[in-house]
Order: structure tokens, then sequence, then C-alpha cells
């Protein structure tokens, strides 16, 4: 029993949930752990990434996992050598993604990749506001021509103009051209997604470390604090329910607008009032770009954006309104967080020597000038083009009810991206033969057994970690962004038996709030947050900005202080604890928690 | 009576206090706070020259330098000899007729201004040397609380000056090469506050050295439970940045001085709760910060909560210092300052195998 102190379960150790057998065989080969792998696997230490794939992952959305970590690796590894560490390596273990940091630890090795690192990192952070102007083109260009493809079903026959304009080429090559291409952008967006970030966070790092020498005992919030943005994109989305919500009141129409009422009977009655049209306008221009949004991460094919489930940002505009009705102030005081920050920089700042003060002051120029990119990049790659991406593999859905070969719209999720680039072809060939498609049977089957499969592995929630865990962990992006700290390692090591009186996570918004939890598996439940109620989830994503004004504490399983739960509990002064391991398997609905989000732990006070 | 025919003493709020060679350490502090508006016990203290005419009587003065010449002070067994006969000598010469008047005077005033006929106060001694005013030489040698009368005052006074080189004083003057000659002594002598809490609070952590703390020990009654680590006071930590609450640490504290002269035992009820509400805490952390910006560094400031006075009106400062052990410490900035940014960025991301980015600080 002694190894449950010192490490976590080898993925051999951990057998497939009931009814969840044989859920290797869905993704690709490389994603899976296996005997011919077990002993490099064996001897590393793998987290789950909760943060990104909050539940079991459909067969064809593991494609995330391959083309995030693709980018992180090739541009922490191979274009902008960082010094001491490499990729993260994945694999998918029941369901759940998990990922080890590479770590370089050869001091020579490290010192011959630094003057790399220097010569190439140096060129982005001398032009920085440049080349970032840049990437927001490639990105703006990159969603756009995603957005150009598409999946019509095949007519009995090509179109005329294959005749009349000489093509010489079938309209149904243009499927596996469009899979093709809707594959590679996707790689492609999150090659981008990783030109910039590991520098942003290299800018903060760097500043977070100053901060934490001057200051041993500065909360990571208040670091957070001096850096933050006030007006930037990420929160836009939030503000436009805002602005929504106050021209209803100023419509007169705030009183319609409630929670509890039929959103469709709402825009009906709408459409017949003056006042009405004038805000359902509003709505639709409000609708492009900010819209395009995941109500969580945008990492599975099953998540609602704010346009497919309008419902989420209704609900969030209902609220808003009333406040408004109530009287409250609901605009977002930039001024005021401005000054609030500019305080913040003064006061710590008079408390350093001269010279610590030069070196602060070029520091936070820094981190000020990277961080928007941090804030920011989100919208562009996991908001703006995984809507696209999800919308086109949902067409792609109908493309293949449209030729007789699935049954289920949602029936193309559960194939993997190579097995589908098989079925595609199946599909092309049979249909230009003159053929019933060869695959058809042992697809449905197939996809029949997996639905089986994918409900069980979603049935359970995934233990925080698997192998052997460091000494100590020193992977800044893995403390950063995902919340593993070796104090958190050793906090899951010793909670992962028995139920918990005490949870320990990351401070991730300051303040101490008592109430009763509300644990949600996804956002599709937040409508039963009832107002007082802490919410307890596997992540928290900025869009569940509208619920944290009813949450009056947050509690999550994953993320760290950069996290977006953790940067907008702190706009909005909610407490928060975050990267507790287990807070969504351990809590209940209704028990009363203590969340202590200046030192991060979240205590059950009484049973439901 | 009070006035310009002053020659030994002087209140808080007078000009004169604010010479801390004459007045000593401790004093010039509460001169330095009342005249900044903070809440301070009201009181005087008898300066320098008082305790120089004490000992200028007879041979007083030449039997305590020969007694200092004649003997090895860095010998402990000799430092307690000398110590004990500095004592005697100083026991048997008598206060001067013209200190003792104006101590009695004093005292008087102290009574007019509290309403009561006589006023328990706080007598304590403060070191002074020529190169204590930045210094805080020696704090604070003997402290007596709940000392009643002139009478009672003028014998305090008298047993402050026979202490003069009493406790640690020998040992501290070798340790910062103080010259023993010059040290002098003022006493402070201040109306006891009915403390219902007090302790001590600094603005920066004593533990770490970060100067964005402040941190605050406190015990029930009088802080003499306190400064005399007879208990294990209450701990908070304050963000002084900000000014939250970031931590509070219940401590053990088994008994309490509701009087200066013995504990009593703290009913179970008390023993393990908080003496201080985060409201006081942050009011405390707000004086000790405009105490920072006063004296322009991080002090050592003791407190208490005055158990008659009303919310919001109830805290007591008693004393404020510089603090020395970190204010003197070298700190190391976190970078080589001419190694440029991204030589800091580089060492930052590699984590553990960096020399130059250390992120924890254990100092």
């Amino acid at each position: 029993m002694t190894h449950e102190q010192t490490r976590f379960p080898f993925f051999a150790e951990v057998p497939a949930p009931e009814g969840a057998e044989g859920w290797e065989s869905m993704y690709p080969y490389y994603l899976v752990p296996s005997a011919e792998t077990a002993e490099v696997e064996d001897s590393r230490f793998w987290f789950a990434d909760t943060m990104h794939w909050s539940r079991g992952a459909h067969p064809f959305d593991s494609i995330g996992a391959e083309a995030v970590y693709l980018g992180a690796g090739q541009n922490s590894t191979r274009i902008f050598v960082l010094p001491a560490a490499l990729g993260l390596d994945v694999r998918i273990k029941n369901g759940y993604v998990y990922i080890c940091p590479i770590a370089v630890t050869d001091p020579e090795e490290i010192g011959r990749r630094a003057a790399l690192f220097q010569e190439r990192a140096g060129h982005y952070y001398a032009n920085w506001d440049e080349l970032y102007g840049r990437w927001k083109e490639k990105m703006t260009g990159a969603v756009e021509s995603m957005r150009t493809i598409s999946f019509p079903p095949l007519g009995e026959l090509d179109p005329i103009e294959v005749v009349t304009e000489a093509r010489g080429k079938s309209t149904s090559w243009n499927v596996i051209e469009n899979y093709h291409r809707l594959i590679d952008e996707f790689f492609l967006v999150w090659q981008y997604h990783f030109e910039f970030l590991n520098l942003g966070y290299g800018g903060y790092i760097v500043f977070f470390q100053f901060c934490k020498q001057a200051f041993p005992q500065i909360s990571e919030q208040d670091i957070a604090r001096m850096v933050a943005g006030v007006d930037v994109l990420a929160f836009r989305p939030d503000d436009e329910l805002r602005k929504l919500a106050q021209l209803a009141n100023d419509l007169g129409l705030a009183e319609r607008l409630t929670a509890d009422r039929d959103l469709q009977e709402i825009i009906r009655e709408f459409g017949d009032l003056e006042n009405g049209k004038t805000w359902l306008k509003a709505l639709d221009n409000a609708k492009d770009p900010w819209f395009n949004y995941f109500a969580e991460y945008g990492f599975t094919h099953d998540q609602d954006t704010w346009l497919s489930n309008p419902a989420i940002p209704f609900q969030g505009i209902a609220r808003y309104a009333a406040k408004i009705q109530a009287g409250e102030d609901i605009s977002r005081p930039v001024e005021r967080l401005r000054q609030e920050r500019d305080d913040i920089v003064a006061e710590y700042r008079a408390l350093l020597t001269e010279q610590e003060a030069q070196q602060f002051d070029e520091l936070l120029g820094l981190a000020r000038k990277v961080f928007p990119y941090i804030e920011e990049h989100n919208i562009y790659v996991e908001h703006w083009t995984h809507s696209v991406f999800w919308q086109k593999a949902w067409e792609l859905g109908d493309f293949l009810v449209s030729a007789g070969f699935t049954v289920e719209r949602d029936d193309v999720f559960y194939l993997n991206r190579f097995e589908l680039d098989e079925v595609l072809a199946d599909v092309v060939q049979s249909w230009a033969i003159g053929v019933r498609a060869r695959g058809i049977d042992r697809s449905r089957e197939k996809i029949t057994a997996r639905r089986r499969i994918v409900a069980a592995l979603q049935a359970q929630p995934a233990p925080p970690a698997y192998g052997v865990p460091p000494a100590e962990v020193t992977d800044p992006f893995a403390v950063m962004n995902y919340g593993v700290t070796t104090e958190r390692v050793q906090d899951w090591l010793g909670a992962a038996s028995g139920a918990a009186e005490q949870l320990s996570g990351i401070p991730g918004g300051p303040g101490v709030i008592e109430g009763p939890a509300r644990v949600l598996r996804t956002e599709k439940d937040l409508a039963l947050l009832q107002p007082g109620e802490i919410l307890v989830a596997p992540i928290t994503a900025p869009s569940w900005a509208a619920a944290f004004s009813v949450a009056t504490g947050v509690v999550t399983d994953i993320g760290g202080m950069m996290s977006h739960a953790a940067i907008v509990c702190r706009e909005y002064g909610i407490p928060a604890v975050v990267g507790t391991g287990f807070a969504t398997a351990k809590l209940r609905s209704g028990q009363r928690v203590r969340v202590d989000g200046n030192t991060g732990v979240v205590t059950v006070l009484a049973d439901a | 009576m009070i006035g310009a025919a002053t020659m030994y003493t002087a209140t808080f709020d007078s000009e004169r206090c604010r010479d801390a060679r004459e007045v000593g350490g401790k004093a010039h502090g509460l001169a330095v706070m009342t005249s900044a508006g903070l809440p301070v016990a009201p009181g005087f203290t008898l300066t320098a020259q008082a305790f120089r005419d004490f000992i200028e009587q007879g041979t007083l003065r030449r039997d305590i330098t020969a007694l200092l010449d004649e003997a090895d002070p860095a010998d402990p067994t000799e430092r307690a000899r000398v110590e004990q006969q500095i004592a005697a000598l100083m026991t048997a010469t008598p206060i001067p007729a013209a200190v003792a008047d104006e101590v009695t005077a004093a005292y008087h005033e102290l009574c007019r201004g509290a309403a009561v006929t006589d006023v328990p106060v706080a007598v304590r001694s403060s070191a002074t040397a020529e190169d204590s005013a930045g210094d805080s030489f020696a704090g604070e040698f003997e402290t007596w609380v709940d000392v009643v009368g002139a009478a009672e005052v003028v014998a305090h006074v008298h047993r402050c000056y026979a202490s003069v080189y009493g406790g640690r004083v020998l040992a501290y003057a070798l340790e910062r090469g103080v010259d023993l000659h010059t040290v002098e002594m003022a006493v402070v002598v201040q109306k006891t506050v009915r403390a219902r809490s007090a302790g001590v609070m600094f603005t920066l952590d004593p533990i770490t050295g970060d100067r964005s703390r402040i941190v605050l020990e406190s015990c029930w009654g009088l802080g003499l439970a306190v400064v005399g680590g007879e208990v294990t006071p209450d701990r908070f930590i304050v963000n002084k940045v900000g000014l939250t609450v970031v931590d509070r640490v219940p401590g053990d504290k088994r008994i309490e001085y509701r009087r200066g002269d013995a504990p009593t035992e703290v009913p179970a009820d008390r023993r393990y709760s908080l003496s201080l509400d985060d409201a006081e805490v942050t009011a405390l952390a707000q004086l000790g910060k405009r105490l920072e910006r006063l004296n322009g560094g991080p002090q050592d400031i003791e407190f208490a909560i005055d158990g008659d006075l009303p919310a919001g009106g109830n805290l007591i400062l008693l004393q404020c210092r510089p603090e020395t052990v970190w204010a003197n410490a070298d700190r190391a900035p976190a970078f080589e300052a001419g190694a440029g940014f991204l030589t800091w960025i580089t060492g930052s991301i590699s984590g553990a195998a960096s020399a130059s980015g250390p992120v924890h600080n254990h100092d």
C-alpha cells in the first residue's frame, strides 16, 4: 500500500470502466498507452488535462489533443527552443486526456538551447507589437478560410458545369479535399496558437519571479492584477450581454426579459413591438462575432456556443436586466479598475529600492506588453476557430447521413479522424463506381458499440494523475497554466482515498465566502445554479461570467493563476479556488462549504 | 505649572519630545505618532538631562566609570558583577529634588487630563546613546505597569535608573560597539491602557522580510504576555497592499495580564479564540502603514485595544520604533542588473535549472 503515497497508479493498473471495454480502439494508436511504451509511460508523471477536456473524449474530438500538443511541441522544442522544456507528451486513458511535460535536464544542453532561445525569442520580443498584429491577421484569415469549407450532399450526377467548364474533376472530390483542408487548417491554427503563447508566459513569469523575490509572500492574484488588462477582448462577449440588458431596460423591455420565460416566445413578442425590433437588431449586431463563443472551452463537438444555444447568453442578459431593475450598476467600471490596478502597482513599487524599482518597471512593461496575447488568444482560437470547426464537423455529419452511410448527425463523432478519412474514401469511391458504400454495416455497428463506450467513460470523472510524480514540479507552464504544483500533487496523493473534509487548490480570486455548493459538470446545467450558491465545476471558461454574477464563490478541479476562471473571478471580485483536482468528485450539491480564495482551501462545513 | 519652566519633562505633544537623543527612542516614537494625530495614550517623558543631573551627584559618575573601565564586560560573570555594583550605587543615590518635583507635577497634570485622582501609569525606561537615533538601541529595559501615585512614579524612575546597565544592555552595547560611557536613560510615563487585547505589529514579515506584509501578534489583556513570550499569541498576516487579512492563526493564550502586577488564567472559552477581530486587525494595519510612511521605513509597533473605549475609537498605539533586522539586511535584486531581460526570461523559464530565478526564498 505504500505506493499510494509516492506515486499514482500506472496506466495498465486501472481497468476500463464497466461497459467501456475496448475504448482503446477509438483513438489513434499513439494517443493510447500500450505495452510497447509502458516502460517509458510508467516512469513519467501524467496529469489530467481536464481544463481542455472535462469529459471523456469522443473519437473524433481526440483531434484536439493531437493538435494542441503538436503546436505546443513544435514551438517549444523546435521553433523557439525553450531551454529546459520540450513539449508535452500526451495520452488518452479511459477517454480522458493526460499530459506529461518533457524536461531538458542536462545543463550543457540547457545552455546550448538557451543561446538559441535568446536569438529566436529575442526577435519576437523585439518586434512584439508588429508580429502580434500580423498574427491577428493570420488568424482572421484562417477563420475566414475555414468558413468557406462545405460538404454539400452528393447528387445523383455531377452538375452540368463540370462538363461545360471542362473541369475534368468531379465535385465528389471536393468532399475529400475539404475534409483534408478542415483537418489541416485546424492543425495550422493550433500551431499559430502557440506561436506567441510560451513567449507570453515567459514575459509574465519573469515579472512573477521578480515579485516573488522582492516580496516572498506576495499573492499570485496581486501579481496578476498588476499585469491584467482592463479593456481586453476577453471581456467583450460578456460586455455585449451587459449592453443588451441595459438597452432592454432603456427601451422599457426589461420586465419581459426574465430567465423563466421561453426564449422563442420573447423573440416573437419583441418582433411585434417597435422597441422590440430595435432590441432584436442590436442582438443581431452583437452576434457576429461575439456569440461565436463557447459556454465552455470549445474542445468537444457537443459544447454549445452562444449561437447554437441562445438560452445561455439570454440567461446572462436576463440576470443583468434583473440587476438593473434592482437598481444595480452593472457596467464594468473600466476607469475604476484601471485606477485600482495603478494603485496596487504604485504601492508595491514604493516598497522597493531604487534599483529594484527600475527592474520592476522594465519587467512590468514587458509583462503588460505580452499579456494581451495570453488574455485574447482564446477568443481567436478556442472560440472563433473552434466554433467554425465544429460547425463544419456537424455539416460533415449531415453529409454522411445524406449519403446513407450513417443514421444520426452525431455518428460522425464516433469515428476518429483517420477512420473518417477511410469512410469518406469509401463513400466517394463507391458513389463514383455506382455501388453501395462497402463499410456501412461495420461502421454502424462500430458506432453503436462506441456510443455505449463513450457513455461509460463519461459516467466517471478523471483521476487527476497517473505514474510517478517528480520530487518537485518545476515546469513553469505546468505550474502557471494548469496549476500543477508540487504541493498540489502531494494533496492529490493524500486525497486519493476517502471523502474530503478539506480540499486544497490554488487561490484564484481573493476573499472568503461560505455557502451551499452547486456541483455542475457541464454548462448545460448552469440553469441549476441558484443565487448565493458556490459554483463547483471541472473548469469554468470565461463565458460562465454571467453565472459569476449569481455565484458567490467558484471552485474548480483544474486551473492555475492564469486560467480563465481565475482571471475572471479576480475581475468580478469573487473568491475562487482553482486546481483542486477533486472538487467535482468529492463535493456534493447542497453541502455547505467555505471557499478561502486567499489561501486556496475549500472546507466542507456541513453535509447537504 | 508645566510650560516654559520645565527642564526635565516633555509631554508627547511637545516639540521637545521630538529630540530623540534627549527623550529616548521610545518617547520620540510616541511624539511622532502624537503629532501625526495617531491614537497614543497620553503621557510624558523624563529627559536624559534628568539622568545626567542624577549621576552628576557626588562621585556617582566617577564610580560608575571606574567600574566599567576596570572590568571586562565581555565576560558574563564580570558583567553580572559590574551590573550589580552599579545598580547598588544608583539605588543608594537619591533622585534630585528638582527632578522628583517635576515628575510629580507632570504626573498630576496627567491625572488632571485623565480626570482621575491617581491615574495608573506605565513607567518604562528608554536608553539613549550617541548613535541611537536611527538604531533602536537596547529597546526596552524595564516596564512597570499600573504604577499609581506620584511617589510611586518617582520610585519607579529610580528603579529605571538603577537598571541602566541591566538585562542585555552591556552585551548589546558591546555587540554594537556603543561606548558604554555615553549610555544615558530617559523614562517614559504613560497612562496605562485598560487593554482588552494587546500585542505587537511589524510592518513587514519578520520571518521572510517581506515588505508587502504586516504581521500582528496579540493576546488578551496587556501586551506583556506577548512581549515576554509567556503565551503563544494569535497571529495575523495582512497584505499591506489592499489591507486584506490573509491569515489568522489562533494561539494558546493561557494567561492574561488584566493589571501589570500578576497574570490571571484565561477561561477556556477565550483561551483559543482570536483576541482581535478582522476590523481591528485591518484598522491596526492601516495605522502601521501610516507609521511606516511617516518614519520612512518598516516599523515595530506595540498596540492595545482599550476595553473602556467604544469600537472604532479603541485602538491605542503604545510604542513605535524602526525595525532593524530586515531594514539593515542586504537585499539581492531578483535579476542581475546588467544581464538584460532576455537573459532573465531565459533563466525564469528554465525553472529549477536556472541560477538566476529563484521562485521561493526560504530565508
